[in-house]
């Protein structure tokens, strides 16, 4: 709105390109369209999480009225207490963050230095690995989810933390994105380096590993993400509730009849807690990060 | 790895090099430490599995282990099994609502981008977080939400004189609330993905836009989206495959002893049910190499098709 001073600019400068792509604005009636629009739809896609806020704090009695209660008449600080005695929160969390903490670093390394490799070294059969890896790129998880399970139970890791943690350190998605990351590095810098003598690895972890910052933080991001989130895997790899990270624990809460509502909003609040804050924190960085690679 | 022959020029295909040291230069044992690694766990994890998946599609398990050969017997009775048209028309009816998300996103996204906006950056955290949430934590928010007897969506919907149904226990309702969950929970990156195409269209196109009279919504008709129709085709591939992918929101929302369940299944959840809970792992096997086939069929479609609408100049 406060567009106006801003009249069309003769000349082709980066300020009057800005200029131009601002000249729509002037008129005040789009803004409000805008806002009302996005404003309303946000506020529907926020309801969910205020509803789930409102109810953990509510009484049983109270979530269960016809007529929706839409304060609780006293706040239930409690329920969040209450979920402590009801499932393993505490080692579903540090299952999650063991899960989560362990993918990240892992696909970090392994996909970095074979996506560098991929992208700048050369080897006989670069080609057919890499096309082998990208194709597991098309094939839906469910494809080597038996066979997967198979392993795992041959090696004896049913219900333990390596074994919901292992198919997740290796990432053919990670690889290609650090791929794409390094083929887009000038080579200059690589072969001041060489002529330094700096040997292979020197190069990688020195040089190209620092650049790739950006393109690692959205590795680090879409895998805390399915990370934390993911369901079938875990849920196929443990049966015991303490075993499981909060996204199965939450999901195998729900069959029972009798349901305490409030206190399993408060438990799926907490579960959502660490990832919601990260988010929010590194909000920039994270949507960008996810525009920019266009991939989950 | 033994595919290597050592022979075998270096071809021009690696990117940007100088032209004088094409063929030259070999980096020896290096590139094995770096890829070795990453290949093993792939290899192990991944590729062994759909190769074996794939045998096992063609095997019957027995009860206490071991599995025989059967041939087509589990397409066979695939084909037959009126579980696998209902949960592929039930993923369908999902993807196709879900879907209904990118008009949607397309109009919010181009909203987002208004310039000089206030509090965008708000809205699209507020768009966004949907997408980053558990699945599983925010499905018990929405069964209480879709409760049939004291949910919140039944009491509006009664203040409009509508009696609203037993949502996630009834079947065709149970499947809406699904989708419903799923549009909300896709719709914010839809609108990221989308907004970032927007900021690649030039200006001077709305410029000229405006100079030759083009009302706002006609500059929307023309100028926006023909030339985002790219990033809509992506966001079009992305949403269809992980529509049908769909698992988490059906098995949080509707609860795994659900009544429902039977007719209300996806293709994910038909594969995990045979394979996970009934133990019958060669059937699902053939249950996964169906839906890939599946969604290999439907991507090459789309992929088809893109020609006569995205603008791929």
């Amino acid at each position: 709105m406060t567009d106006t001073l801003i009249e069309a600019a003769p000349t082709v400068s980066a300020p009057a390109a800005v200029a131009v792509r601002r000249r729509p604005a002037r008129r005040g009636g789009s803004h409000v369209v805008a806002h009302i629009v996005l404003g309303g739809g946000g506020l529907l896609m926020a309801f969910p999480f205020v509803w789930q806020i409102i109810m953990s704090l509510s009484t049983n009695a109270e979530v269960q009225s016809v007529v929706p209660t839409f304060w609780p008449a006293e706040l239930q600080w409690q329920n969040y207490a209450d979920v402590f005695d009801r499932m393993p929160f505490l080692s579903q969390l540090n299952t999650s963050i063991w899960l989560t903490v362990i993918r990240v670093l892992a696909q970090i390394v392994l996909c970095t230095m074979a996506g560098y490799a991929f992208a700048r070294m050369r080897f006989s059969g670069r080609a057919i690995l890499l096309g082998i890896t990208l194709s597991i790129l098309m094939v839906p998880s469910q494809v080597y989810l038996i066979s997967q399970y198979q392993i795992v139970q041959n090696f004896g890791w049913l219900d333990t933390l390596i074994g919901i943690v292992a198919p997740g350190l290796f990432s053919a998605f990670g690889t290609f994105l650090m791929r794409t990351a390094f083929l887009n590095m000038p080579l200059e810098l690589e072969e001041a380096a060489r002529l330094d003598g700096a040997n292979p690895f020197q190069i990688f972890w020195k040089i190209m590993l620092p650049l790739a910052r950006p393109s690692i933080s959205v590795l680090a991001i879409t895998t805390t993400l399915w990370s934390w989130n993911e369901l079938l895997w875990p849920l196929v790899v443990s049966t015991y509730s303490e075993t499981m990270p909060l996204s199965a624990g939450l999901a195998t809460l729900v069959g029972d009849k009798n349901t305490d509502y409030p206190v399993m909003m408060a438990a799926s609040l907490m579960a959502m807690a660490p990832v919601l804050i990260l988010f929010i924190v590194l909000q920039r960085r994270v949507i960008d990060g996810l525009a920019s690679s266009g991939l989950k | 790895m033994t595919t290597g022959s050592t022979i075998r020029p270096a071809r021009a295909k690696a990117p940007r090099l100088n032209p004088g040291r094409a063929a030259a230069r070999r980096d020896g044992f290096w590139p094995w430490l770096f890829v070795l690694p990453l290949l093993g766990g792939i290899g192990l994890f991944y590729l062994w599995p759909i190769i074996q998946t794939f045998y096992f599609s063609f095997t019957e398990w027995g009860v206490f282990g071991g599995n025989t050969f059967t041939g087509l017997d589990n397409y066979v009775r695939l084909f037959a099994d009126s579980q696998l048209y209902s949960a592929l028309g039930n993923t369908l009816l999902y993807t196709a609502i879900v879907l209904t998300g990118i008009p949607i996103a397309v109009y919010l996204a181009s909203l987002l981008n208004t310039p000089g906006l206030r509090f965008a950056s708000f809205y699209r955290v507020l768009f966004f977080l949907p997408y980053v949430a558990m699945p599983t934590a925010v499905a018990m928010v929405w069964r209480i939400i879709f409760n049939g007897d004291f949910g919140i969506l039944n009491y509006v919907l009664s203040l409009v004189g509508i009696d609203g149904p037993y949502w996630t226990s009834t079947p065709g309702f149970a499947m809406l609330a699904v989708a419903i969950v799923g549009l909300w929970s896709s719709l914010g990156f839809s609108m990221i993905i989308l907004a970032a195409g927007l900021k690649n269209i030039p200006p001077e196109l709305y410029e000229a836009a405006e100079l030759d009279g083009a009302t706002p919504w006609r500059r929307f008709t023309s100028v926006t989206v023909p030339l985002l129709t790219p990033s809509i085709f992506f966001v079009l591939i992305i949403t269809t495959i992980s529509s049908f992918q769909l698992f988490d929101l059906l098995y949080a929302l509707l609860g795994s002893s659900n009544p429902v369940l039977p007719k209300s299944m996806s293709l994910v959840y038909f594969f995990y049910s045979q394979g996970f809970v009934s133990n019958d792992k060669g059937y699902a096997a053939a249950i996964a190499m169906v839906i890939f086939l599946i969604i290999g069929v439907v991507t090459v479609l789309q992929f088809r098709f893109q020609k006569r609408w995205v603008n791929n100049d």
